[in-house]
């Protein structure tokens, strides 16, 4: 067992520099995830309106998040930003603002699809007691809409956590790329590592995105036991 | 002679090149009862829709209690709250229970205090003997059930005038007479106007003060009272009261 390299996960402060890449991973998706999520939800009722040109830069917008690879948006922001905007920010900032963006686009459909499907008999209701537009969102539309929203956004959550496996390509110091570095440190004595190492990060990623996906599994069984 | 509640005054709508309701005239004075009445198609629906914003009219002019309609959104968001409309397929919001169904109105659109509301609601509730039904949610009540909430919810803002579309023709027989009961009470003892699209013709001809009887859009006759049901004057009403077999 001596040669199986599983030394590499526990030698020196290896595990403890995994678990803050782990942190790091967490924090830009969780904070993308909020701020995703709030812009969202206000572009996603936007996008309900009548007003056509809104509509269309709007679905620009979303379409040009969702056909771009995530990868290229990374290096887009990290390359071009600071050379031809003049925009510094820190590696970390860039991978936040990208996925903020596109959990931002990817919510807009969700929230649009959502509200469209609430019944129109349910927006002539509020309608005729008298609700302003807002009001009608907040009290009908909105809470009727937020079932149907709920499991595609868990979903969308699972892919965000996924997706930040990228960011090493910008040098986040992040899970995967504390992985790498420590298998590169040690390829020489624990050619293994490697193994463990991957091992390991599968192990966290599998702990965080279960749970959502049994969460989103869930909520999608309620919904549906409570239309019946 | 006072000026009537409603006037509707050569109204013409059209969706794209369709033209839905050719010319349409009337006036409805405080606390009568107008039914609407025509084979379906005819435009009923649509024309009581045009009179509270949900359809648009591209021709002719409404005044409403002495004022113009503009059909601003602005406008129809304040003139809703004065006049009522009862949907055919109810449309109480699911999410919300009963009470939380009927105080939305009064108190987030009208501002009242809920305190000053509850004591009202309860008597209305009460008057559509549906006082037990406050906390429950509208999938737990029957269909005449959640319509007599839906009336409750629509005067419960205290309107002026309340519209009324085919509120009993998705309901099972045995509903139909309770809510038609509730809708007789309302024009008999509190005197409310009502506009009442409705295919029960026995209910049409108890309740009426005047009828307008529509046929592909335009009106075909408007009389007072009875006289439509047992003098019709054109063959199209002929027929269409013959084939209402009441």
């Amino acid at each position: 067992m001596a040669h199986s390299g599983i030394d590499v996960l526990t030698a020196g402060s290896n595990f403890s520099r995994l678990l803050g890449g782990l942190w790091v991973t967490i924090k830009i998706a969780l904070i993308a995830i909020i701020i995703g999520l709030i812009i969202g939800v206000l572009l996603g009722i936007l996008r309900t309106l009548p007003n056509r040109p809104l509509r269309f830069i709007l679905r620009l917008y979303l379409e040009f998040f969702r056909i771009v690879p995530t990868v290229v948006l990374l290096f887009l922001f990290y390359y071009i930003l600071p050379k031809e905007f003049n925009v510094n920010l820190p590696a970390d900032a860039v991978a936040t603002l990208v996925f903020a963006l596109w959990v931002a686009a990817e919510m807009t459909d969700i929230v649009r699809g959502a509200l469209e499907s609430v019944p129109q008999h349910q927006k002539e209701a509020g309608q005729a007691i008298g609700l302003t537009y807002w009001q009608l969102q907040r009290y009908v539309l909105i809470p009727q809409a937020w079932p149907l929203c709920l499991p595609a956004t868990v979903n969308l959550m699972t892919r965000v956590v996924k997706t930040t496996s990228l960011l090493m390509l910008i040098s986040v110091m992040d899970v995967i790329n504390i992985g790498q570095q420590i298998i590169e440190a040690n390829n020489k004595t624990a050619p293994n590592g490697v193994f463990w190492i991957y091992g390991i990060i599968f192990i966290f990623y599998f702990m965080i995105n279960y749970p959502l996906s049994r969460w989103a599994k869930h909520l999608n069984k309620r919904r549906l036991e409570a239309n019946h | 002679m006072s000026t009537p509640l409603l006037h509707v005054n050569h109204l013409e709508k059209y969706y794209q090149k369709t033209h839905i309701l050719h010319d349409v005239n009337f006036e409805l004075n405080t606390g009568e009862v107008l039914t609407l009445l025509g084979p379906s198609g005819s435009g009923k629906s649509t024309l009581l829709r045009c009179l509270n914003g949900l359809e648009a009219y591209q021709q002719g002019s409404i005044t409403f209690d002495g004022q113009a309609v503009t059909q601003k959104p602005k406008q129809w968001q304040q003139l809703r709250q004065q006049i009522g409309m009862v949907f055919q397929s109810y449309d109480l919001f699911p999410n919300r229970n009963v009470l939380e169904n009927i105080l939305l109105g009064p108190l987030k659109v009208q501002k009242r205090t809920r305190a000053a509301v509850l004591p009202e609601v309860q008597q209305l509730l009460e008057q559509v003997g549906m006082a037990d039904y406050a906390n429950a949610y509208p999938r737990q009540l029957s269909g005449g059930q959640k319509q007599r909430i839906a009336i409750v919810r629509a005067l419960a803002l205290k309107p002026k005038l309340m519209l009324f579309d085919e509120v009993t023709a998705s309901l099972d027989p045995e509903m139909v007479r309770d809510v038609l009961n509730i809708i007789r009470q309302l024009a008999d003892s509190h005197a409310m106007t009502m506009l009442v699209v409705t295919h029960e013709m026995d209910f049409a001809k108890q309740i009426s003060d005047q009828v307008l009887f529509l046929a592909d859009g335009r009106i075909r006759e408007q009389t007072p009272g009875k006289q439509f049901f047992e003098q019709p004057q054109t063959e199209r009403a002929q027929n269409f009261l013959a084939s209402m077999d009441f």
